[in-house]
């Protein structure tokens, strides 16, 4: 039925087989999308959020998808910057999965804000001194450039590349992808860091305050450095489930090496220079202001030591030890462990630096504050899930998005 | 144009002894600044209340059992080294929260304000509310809504506004009196003449005459312990909450009970011991 568009000699599974799968998913999209209606027209009073939570799972949400979405940046930059050319086999997919990355966080920053309407004024009334504004403004760019280095993998569908003008259009944007690749990056650099800041500043929190460079605090650093170290292990997971979903190997072992060490050793050195900042900050910046680290950890039924250990051990030293290991790396079992791991651990280091910053009780006679989501933030949160899930599969079906697909299932393809 | 170039710097000073937490402050700045009201007010982290009055004991069995009350308005911090970038000033990405230099208070711009819920965050007195409903009063109430505040709408964050309509209604008179200065007693908050107690003694910081200033005797030099911190009182009574922040508090506490002063920040063991009797850098000198 839509074989015309499909990309000429891959193989595809029936068009009622797939749009079975799109509705299925795309039920769980509408469910978000009722969730985020309840939320834009009965206001946040839908959520479990409180003036003790002002930022919660969205916030989460919108920091996580943004760090494990690095891997569009750092793979453009490796690839396009530092020629790592073998990075073109997956390079397109990156672009993809942070396009949805960003195009959801987008969206959920805009029912996050009780006054989505006014969605705009951190443009026209913006404060310079806010890490939010910054946060804004390198957001909504290096989204432009997502979308710019999204469209020449679109142009080459099979239909829209017959078109002379679309398919020289496409040729030339990859002449100048670099241009893109160089201001996604410098982008990337400030927001994936000014996301680290939003906490990092926050001196009246010292959970999360941090001394620092200027005028940037060391999570800033932390952050852009750690959406560059777990983004790819993302990029590589995603890969991985495209995989087992369509039953084909897309991406070569050596590409996945290749991006898995380079993965590891960033890992590794993020992991050195955060548990570095964690002993800064828990012998000399919270006890300056008075706080034993056991403060933060301790007289409360979720956040114990376990989460800390967590991140930056189960989540952060083994994947990185794995990942650096040719023989480990190279074992599949033991990489997907690994890349699983790295993920988990990222997202985690983003729940506590938005949660358990505003769960620690700050007054010696506050008491800690412990929350659990509505459905309509559960539902909100799947929402881009769902709605990434669809995108992939629209993508991968119609687009050329892994170069070696064909040669990789040449001897399938001549067999059916 | 009204202008009144000589800054002032309005504070607050709160005798815990006096407190008897009869909330006349809280129902007063409710009624004061069109504070809406939820169906079920049983939730407090999500209800509105710009004074809130904590109730504090020494944790002290009986019969040593004591308890003090602690109202809190919002602190109106002047930020670190009392540059007015406070805590929630620096974060708003919109500009919807404003430091005033000519007065020291800390404004909510409402109209402007999105919602994102950022200075909230930052905020560690827990000073800032979201409107998470519409606003709504009892049916007549509404009639005595105070026609000088503006009621805000759902989904924007409101706190404490030191009753800055009552300064501008101050200095509007003082300027058609010819006077240009703002009397001691002009300009009043709600809740410090609400105080059946006399607790709360509300004044210009930065004015002598003032009794705020005369019994916080704030320190204008940086603490040589912390040069962050500016303002801190030479009055060994005398403390603010959270002090070693940074976030320089123009609201003041005042009690002669050590515990009570010790529960103002957090110590490491032994520290209070070392610093309990460290007043500003002026004691130093």
């Amino acid at each position: 039925m839509d074989a015309a568009l499909i990309p000429e000699g891959a193989k595809r599974c029936s068009f009622p087989k797939f749009m079975l799968g799109i509705a299925i998913v795309g039920a769980v999209l509408l469910w978000g999308v009722y969730a985020m209606l309840l939320c834009w027209f009965k206001g946040l009073n839908q959520t479990n959020m409180n003036d003790y939570y002002g930022f919660a799972l969205w916030i989460w949400a919108d920091l996580a998808v943004i760090a494990i979405g690095g891997g569009a940046f750092f793979t453009g930059l490796l690839k396009y910057i530092f020629k790592v050319d073998e990075l073109k086999n997956i390079i397109n997919f990156a672009v993809i999965i942070g396009f949805i990355c960003y195009s959801s966080a987008l969206l959920i920053l805009a029912i996050d804000i009780g006054q989505p309407l006014r969605g705009w004024f951190i443009f026209w009334h913006a404060n310079v001194h806010s890490m939010l504004t910054e946060v804004a403004f390198c957001l909504s760019c290096y989204f432009a450039v997502l979308t710019i280095e999204f469209i020449p993998n679109i142009l080459e569908n099979r239909q829209l590349n017959k078109v002379p003008f679309f398919h020289h259009l496409a040729h030339n944007m990859h002449g100048v992808m670099a241009i893109f690749a160089a201001t996604g990056a410098f982008l990337s650099f400030f927001h994936q860091g000014s996301l680290g800041g939003v906490a990092g500043v926050l001196y009246g929190r010292p959970f999360a305050v941090r001394e620092g460079l200027l005028i940037w605090p060391w999570t800033f650093f932390l952050f852009t450095w750690s959406a560059a170290a777990f983004g790819p292990c993302f990029t590589l997971l995603v890969t991985r489930i495209t995989e087992a979903v369509t039953g084909k190997k897309l991406v070569k072992d050596n590409v996945v090496h290749l991006l898995a060490k380079i993965s590891g050793w960033m890992i590794c050195t993020y992991i050195i220079a955060k548990i570095i900042d964690t002993i800064y900050w828990a012998t000399v910046t919270a006890p300056g202001i008075g706080f034993e680290m056991s403060h933060f950890y301790t007289n409360n039924s979720f956040y114990g030591y376990w989460i800390l250990v967590t991140e930056i051990v189960i989540c952060g030293v083994i994947p990185g030890i794995l990942l650096i290991n040719k023989s480990t790396r190279e074992n599949p079992t033991l990489r997907l462990l690994a890349i699983i791991l790295a993920v988990i651990g990222v997202c985690l280091n983003r729940w506590v630096m938005v949660l358990q910053v505003v769960a620690v009780p700050v007054m010696s006679f506050d008491t800690w504050a412990l929350y659990i989501p509505s459905w309509q933030e559960v539902a909100t949160t799947i929402l881009p899930v769902a709605y990434g899930i669809i995108l992939i599969a629209v993508t991968y079906r119609y687009l050329p998005v892994f170069p070696q697909e064909l040669e990789l299932n040449k001897s399938k393809a001549q067999e059916s | 144009m009204i202008q009144d170039k000589k800054a002032h710097k309005y504070g607050m000073v709160i005798d815990l002894d006096k407190c008897t937490g009869c909330g006349s402050c809280t129902v007063s700045c409710m009624s004061e600044n069109n504070i809406p009201f939820k169906e079920d007010e049983s939730d407090k982290k999500d209800s509105i209340t710009w004074m809130r009055v904590y109730k504090l004991t020494n944790g002290k069995s009986f019969p040593d059992t004591q308890i003090t009350y602690l109202p809190r308005p919002c602190q109106h911090c002047g930020g670190k080294g009392d540059h007015g970038h406070s805590p929630c000033v620096s974060v708003c990405p919109a500009t919807a929260t404003d430091y005033g230099y000519d007065t020291g208070i800390v404004s909510q711009i409402y109209t402007r304000c999105f919602g994102c819920r950022y200075c909230m965050v930052s905020c560690p007195y827990h000073a800032r509310y979201f409107n998470w409903w519409d606003p709504i009063w009892p049916e007549g109430m509404e009639k005595y809504l105070s026609p000088n505040v503006s009621p805000r709408m759902r989904g924007v964050v409101e706190k404490c506004s030191f009753c800055y309509h009552r300064y501008q209604l101050a200095r509007e008179k003082a300027y058609y009196d010819g006077t240009h200065e703002i009397a001691e007693d002009a300009y009043q908050t709600a809740c410090t003449t609400a105080c059946p107690a006399g607790a709360i003694i509300f004044g210009d910081l930065n004015n002598p005459s003032h009794k705020v200033h005369q019994i916080v005797k704030p320190d204008p030099h940086p603490d040589p312990l912390n040069r962050d911190v500016v303002g801190k009182s030479r009055n060994p009574k005398v403390f603010r909450l959270l002090e070693r922040l940074g976030t320089n508090p123009k609201v003041y506490y005042m009690s002669e009970r050590e515990w009570v002063r010790k529960l103002g920040d957090n110590y490491l063991d032994g520290e209070w011991e070392k610093v309990k009797n460290h007043y500003g850098a002026a004691s130093h000198e």
